[in-house]
């Protein structure tokens, strides 16, 4: 089955970096937590096709929970993540509630609105944020006296955690919650005519999708040990957008395959130098050209008339 | 008995009347065709009935119970449910997928059933996928489930959505053309399935340019004319009524089956 | 040109062994057909049957393979940009108009590759009004506002402002009521008459055979007949041919 190939291709990838540890270890690391994001911006975005400039703000605050219930308040790791994630979901409640009734445009600029507060929050809030300094030591995944070290260790957890993503996002595509997610995005109108309550499910997504975003958020400070305000910045959307639309938007593989490839693209053209950077938007714009529905739909069959 | 009543229903948009005072009954279990010129208000009427949009005056009875002004969601779920005259399928999926959302409204799966799976969500999911199958078969496109909706041509994109709505399982469907795009002898394959469709016990309102199959078909036929009903009579009563050809049929000879 | 020695001289439009795919799909085998100068050709045949597909073909709107010639020389195969500015004009399904804007800026845009020749926009203009007379009242009226049979009216008439040698409807009787679809087969009727060549994609055959001076018969991808309406004397005649 020629679908395979993305899945192949991948777990070749991460199997790589397992084996080479170090340096590559740490990119595919990396490139793991934000396909964990992605996965979540993905079932708002692919399978609802609906806008969100604001997933950071979710990841801010699973991010900072993490980071401030465990240095702070000394909780394990664990629990930390999870009142993040917690959090992240409520938030997105409020939030959502009033804004998913917006379409299009209007609702894309409410979310990039809410990114930049939370960013603006992560700044001023210095007795708990630490403003522009940031928090460090925060404690690496574990559960008890048991933690996760080492590079390898850090990617095996990655790995599993993604996988288990993955295996969510593929579920609720074939089930009863993904058809209606589906039904928004193809018509919000014969949706509602067949009695799916648009409103709800645009909201269930947007939970679904503060919930990744804030376990990617949480994760990140986990492995790396420390916070500041600018890991939550703009770029970190510029970033996952440009991963969901290179893997394949809407498809169960594409948050994994934009993830790793945008991650190490830049890798693969260290030896450009100066023109790394030129090399690495050449290589975009080719990606976006020749596999404009995303690379992980390369080897599907295309569309048929009759 | 009747399972829809339409009173004195006006729609206006701007200074346009679209519909204009409409009032008729739908007898349960029968097919009642509403035709019309080109711009006559049938699809508006449609857009009233179906709680698309509001109407400015008068009000819709559905089974006995007030649906004026409630969302679309709300009528579907009451039993109501229609097809759209500029087809609205969801293109990515396939035409299997297209209509096994349209059980949504008999199946309780969330995201625990998505996720975990249970036995009853893996039984709910086989009967979905089983109630599909067969309404494809129904309307003829059991060959076709696996190809994306958008490849369907343009009269058996009309016939994937009636068998979605049927999903539903509605008490009264509302099908906006169902026959455009199809030749005469799909169209009176179509008319045999739209006359299975009212003996299985659902009420049929359509909309229908194809006078063969209004003819063939209906049990009551409404003539709207500028947003305003003309007459109302059997099929037979209606063809043969001279405003009715003066507006409408102009000198076409109908009924070519 | 070889091809245009090979071609009779009436021949305006005419296919070589053209297909079409979509994806791995054939959806049209090799086919050929022509139209000649002056004629109507109507193609039938049941939904799915490729007249779509076959007009999108001829367009290069489709991945096509094959040649499609036009007076004797070939046409680019998948660039519908130049397949139009030779003369090639297409009134497709579900007639694309532009909804939001005005029926006047709709004729203009019909005219976009004119220039700035105003005695040739304003003879085309009038030609437009001429036959459709209900188009003029409505010039400054937007265009998704109106009735099915006015967007259908102003769709072939955008398409006439593009001045066609060969002109190719897709189905323009879709959801119009029986009075009107008269007088849009009516018109082309008459534009025909007028020396312009027609390709005429219809489902309902009894009344494209009234117009049509040959028609061809499709059916899973491929021209199974080619009718001479002459001889079709009632509509068992065609249903024999359809479904034989």
């Amino acid at each position: 089955m020629l679908g395979a190939v993305p899945w192949v291709f991948a777990a070749g990838l991460v199997g790589y970096a397992l084996v080479a540890g170090g340096y590559m270890a740490t990119v595919v690391s990396f490139a793991l937590i934000y396909a964990v994001f992605v996965v979540g911006l993905n079932l708002f975005m692919g399978f609802t096709a609906q806008v969100s400039f604001g997933q950071n703000a979710f990841a801010a605050i699973g991010g900072y929970s993490s980071a401030v219930l465990t240095t702070m308040f000394g909780w394990e790791p664990l629990p930390a993540m999870l009142t993040g994630v917690c959090g992240a979901v409520l938030a997105a409640l409020v939030v959502g509630y009033p804004t998913l009734r917006l379409k299009g445009h209007y609702l894309a600029m409410a979310t990039l609105a809410i990114g930049l507060i939370t960013y603006e929050i992560t700044v001023e809030w210095q007795s708990v944020t630490q403003g522009y300094m940031g928090i460090s030591g925060i404690p690496p995944l574990g559960l008890g006296k048991w933690t996760v070290t080492s590079d390898r260790g850090q990617l095996v957890v990655l790995i599993a955690i993604v996988a288990l993503s993955l295996f969510a996002a593929a579920r609720i595509r074939a089930s009863r919650l993904g058809r209606a997610f589906f039904a928004v995005a193809g018509s919000e109108e014969a949706a509602r005519a067949l009695g799916i309550d648009v409103a709800r499910y645009k909201l269930a997504a947007f939970l679904l999708s503060a919930g990744f975003a804030a376990l990617a958020g949480s994760l990140f400070v986990h492995v790396v040990g420390f916070v500041s305000p600018e890991v939550y910045g703009l770029h970190m959307v510029i970033l996952s957008f440009t991963m969901l639309y290179v893997g394949g938007i809407g498809t169960v593989a594409g948050p994994l395959i934009g993830a790793l490839i945008v991650s190490l693209l830049p890798e693969a053209f260290r030896g450009f130098k100066d023109y790394q950077d030129l090399a690495y938007g050449v290589a975009l714009i080719l990606l976006l050209i020749y596999a404009p529905r995303g690379l992980s739909t390369l080897f599907r069959r295309r569309e048929a008339r009759s | 008995m009747s399972i829809l009543r339409v009173e004195g229903l006006t729609r206006r948009f701007g200074g346009l009347v679209a519909v204009n005072d409409v009032t008729f009954d739908v007898a349960a279990g029968r097919i009642t065709a509403v035709i019309g010129p080109n711009g006559a208000g049938k699809t508006t009427l449609f857009n009233l009935i179906s709680g698309a949009m509001p109407p400015s005056e008068g009000r819709v009875v559905f089974d006995g119970r007030e649906i004026t002004g409630l969302a679309p969601e709300a009528v579907a779920r009451l039993g109501l449910v229609r097809t759209f005259q500029l087809v609205k399928l969801f293109s990515d999926l396939t035409v299997l997928e297209n209509v096994k959302i349209g059980t949504h409204l008999h199946a309780r799966g969330g995201l625990f059933a998505a996720l975990l799976r249970p036995g009853w969500a893996r039984e709910e999911e086989r009967a979905v996928a089983k109630a599909a199958a067969d309404l494809l078969d129904f309307v003829g496109l059991g060959d076709l489930a696996d190809l994306p909706a958008a490849g369907l041509s343009y009269g058996r994109q009309r016939l994937l959505e009636m068998a979605r709505a049927l999903a539903a399982r509605p008490r009264l469907i509302l099908l906006d053309e169902p026959a455009a795009g199809l030749n005469a002898e799909e169209s009176a394959r179509l008319s045999a399935i739209i006359r299975r469709i009212a003996a299985g016990g659902t009420t049929v309102l359509l909309i229908e340019h194809d006078m063969t199959l209004v003819m063939n078909t209906a049990d009551e036929v409404v003539v709207l004319d500028f947003g305003r009903k003309v007459t109302q009579g059997t099929p037979h009563e209606v063809r043969n009524n001279p405003d009715v050809i003066a507006a409408y049929l102009g000198g076409v000879e109908i009924g070519h089956g | 040109m070889t091809a245009a020695a090979a071609a009779g001289p009436a021949e305006v439009l005419a296919t070589v062994g053209l297909t079409a795919r979509y994806g791995s799909i054939e959806a049209l085998a090799p086919t050929d057909m022509h139209v000649e100068d002056g004629e109507l050709v109507a193609v039938l045949g049941p939904n799915g049957a490729g007249k779509s597909t076959l007009l999108r073909a001829l367009m290069g709107l489709v991945t096509n393979g094959g040649t499609v010639r036009f007076r004797g020389r070939p046409l680019p195969r998948r660039d519908p940009v130049a397949v139009a500015a030779s003369g090639v004009v297409l009134v497709p399904e579900g007639r694309g108009i532009f909804g939001p804007m005005t029926v006047a800026e709709n004729l203009e845009l019909g005219a976009y590759r004119l220039g700035r020749d105003k005695a040739e926009f304003e003879r085309r203009w009038t030609r437009v009004f001429d036959l459709f007379p209900r188009l003029k009242e409505r010039l400054g009226q937007v265009a998704g506002s109106m009735s099915g049979g006015e967007q259908q009216m102003l769709a072939i008439g955008r398409a006439l402002m593009a001045d066609p040698k060969v002109l190719l409807l897709d189905e323009p009787s879709l959801g119009l009521a029986p009075r009107v679809t008269a007088e849009i087969l009516e018109t082309l009727h008459r534009l025909n008459q007028g020396g312009l060549p027609v390709i005429l994609v219809e489902q309902k055959a009894p009344l494209a055979l009234k117009l049509a001076k040959r028609a061809y018969l499709l059916s899973v991808g491929r021209i199974v007949a080619t009718i001479d309406p002459r001889e079709i004397t009632s509509y068992d005649d065609i249903a024999k041919h359809y479904f034989a």
